[in-house]
């Protein structure tokens, strides 16, 4: 069977998406970068299709970026391969239930 | 070589693809008489929106302009405005406005007539003779310049960001040095992304403009103390791996291609002779942001989707691109183009890009899109800003 591709959509992200469907924990997926440079990467976690996994160990609190630019913050240890999504992962905009915001402007 | 398409050229300048009879409650109180006159006279299509009465003056002043707007859509051949009679919103200036473009239009007040069945009795008779007058009006080449262009993306997924958007980007950028207008908006999906649009504005003022609409809609998701999350992104949004704002907002800006962006325009905000990429400050939700883009003059939309998103606006044609090579084979009756390839590694972006033109092109000359054949347009509403008192 062809290896699952995770793709990593700009050299400073540290998530890639799978765009494959049902797979598992402990897959070996291929990761592959903009300029198609590929190397393997170990799934950890059940991944749905379209979603996506850490590219490099991030620290609770640390930046998660896609498209070169943040998505979110990270609200707990996300190991290399680890599943990122809703669980793990903190939007930082339109946080009514956070006490204060810093404004971007 | 110039590009050309066969449009209806407006008594105003402004060039149509199709050519409807608007019939146009004035307030959501007279949506039933319209409604009967639509389902009675081929050739009519009805603005069925909620709003026109008990709000506050600046949002019946929106309604007013916004229905002054949609009545002067170039795709609105001639227009039938039906008023109830005590509404909050302008119906003399609506009826004065459209007119004034030159084209046919009517007025009629369903408590100065008698009631309901007279109101339907005259709207119909009206009608019928709206139809018949712009009925023989014919198509003209006209130059590629005088497109105008809605975008949006609905019901989006991963593959939004990576696959249709990047098609919309594509034509975008194509049609802005055509010489022809282009216009995005959805200012909640800005959140995350605003500081790579304001890098493109032509001036400092255009960019803290886009910071200020962007600011205003966070304020407005943050008053009522939650995390915005599954209004924004919705849930569908999150079962397609977008996990937050921020990534929606990423994916969703890449549709507006790179060009440089002109300016901001209000809600209400026709483009008129303005080229170029422009934004339109409205949400996200389909309603609105469809009657808001059709109330700019854009002629038609290019509707990128991940999930599958069926929507189409009464009067403007929205051609759907779906990027996630399973819908689009799921849900082909309402997925016009299916830049799905890309992702499955079949395509390149300007292989569905120069598809997705040449697809526009025979939509601007009159070819219909799959939400047209189906009917399925009734994604109709105002956006405003204060309660319904």
């Amino acid at each position: 069977m062809e290896q699952a591709i995770a793709l990593q959509v700009n050299d400073l992200d540290n998530v890639a998406t799978i765009f494959a469907k049902g797979v598992c924990d402990g897959q070996v997926v291929t990761l592959k970068d903009k300029a198609g440079h590929t190397r393997p990467l170990t799934v950890i976690g059940d991944v749905p299709y379209g979603h996506k996994v850490a590219v490099d160990d991030i620290p609770a609190g640390g930046s998660i970026r896609k498209y070169g630019e943040q998505i979110g913050v990270a609200s707990r240890a996300i190991r290399r391969g680890e599943y990122v999504h809703v669980h793990n992962l903190d939007s930082m905009r339109g946080r009514g239930d956070l006490p204060e915001q810093e404004g971007t402007s | 070589m110039s590009v050309t398409f066969m449009g209806y050229v407006r008594p105003d300048g402004q060039v149509g693809c199709r050519n409807h009879v608007a019939v146009i409650p004035s307030v959501t109180c007279a949506g039933d008489v319209a409604s009967a006159i639509v389902r009675q006279v081929a050739g009519t299509v009805g603005y069925f929106h909620h709003q026109g009465c008990c709000q506050l003056p600046p949002d019946l002043d929106r309604v007013t302009e916004t229905l002054i707007s949609l009545g002067c859509s170039p795709n609105v051949g001639a227009a039938l405005i039906v008023s109830l009679g005590c509404e909050g919103t302008d119906t003399d200036r609506v009826y004065e406005s459209i007119r004034a473009t030159g084209k046919p239009a009517a007025v009629f007040r369903i408590q100065e007539l008698g009631g309901v069945s007279a109101a339907i009795k005259a709207g119909i008779d009206a009608a019928q003779e709206l139809v018949m007058e712009i009925s023989g009006l014919t198509r003209e080449p006209v130059d590629i310049s005088r497109a105008v262009m809605s975008i949006k993306c609905g019901a989006s997924d991963t593959t939004s960001g990576m696959a249709s958007n990047c098609v919309i980007g594509y034509v975008a950028d194509k049609l802005v040095d055509l010489g022809a207008a282009v216009i995005f908006g959805e200012t909640t999906e800005f959140l995350g992304g605003e500081h790579l649009l304001a890098r493109r504005a032509v001036t400092p003022e255009v960019g803290q403009q886009i910071y200020d609409i962007v600011n205003r809609m966070e304020a407005r998701a943050r008053s009522l103390g939650c995390d915005m999350r599954k209004g924004q992104p919705t849930p569908g949004n999150i079962e397609g791996g977008l996990s937050s704002i921020e990534e929606k907002s990423l994916g969703a800006i890449v549709k507006s291609g790179t060009r440089p962006i002109q300016g901001v325009l209000d809600y209400p905000e026709r483009i008129g002779d303005r080229k170029g990429l422009w934004i339109k400050d409205t949400p996200g939700r389909e309603p609105e942001i469809l009657t808001g883009m059709a109330a700019t003059g854009a002629q038609f939309m290019m509707f990128s989707t991940g999930r599958g998103a069926p929507q189409g606006f009464p009067t403007m044609p929205v051609l759907k691109v779906c990027g996630n090579p399973d819908t689009y084979e799921r849900m082909k009756h309402d997925m016009d183009l299916n830049a799905g390839r890309i992702i499955t590694g079949q395509a390149s972006i300007e292989e569905i890009g120069e598809e997705a033109f040449a697809a526009i092109l025979a939509l601007l000359s009159g070819r219909q899109t799959k939400n047209e054949t189906l009917g399925y347009h009734s994604s109709i509403d105002i956006y405003t800003m204060g309660p319904v008192i």
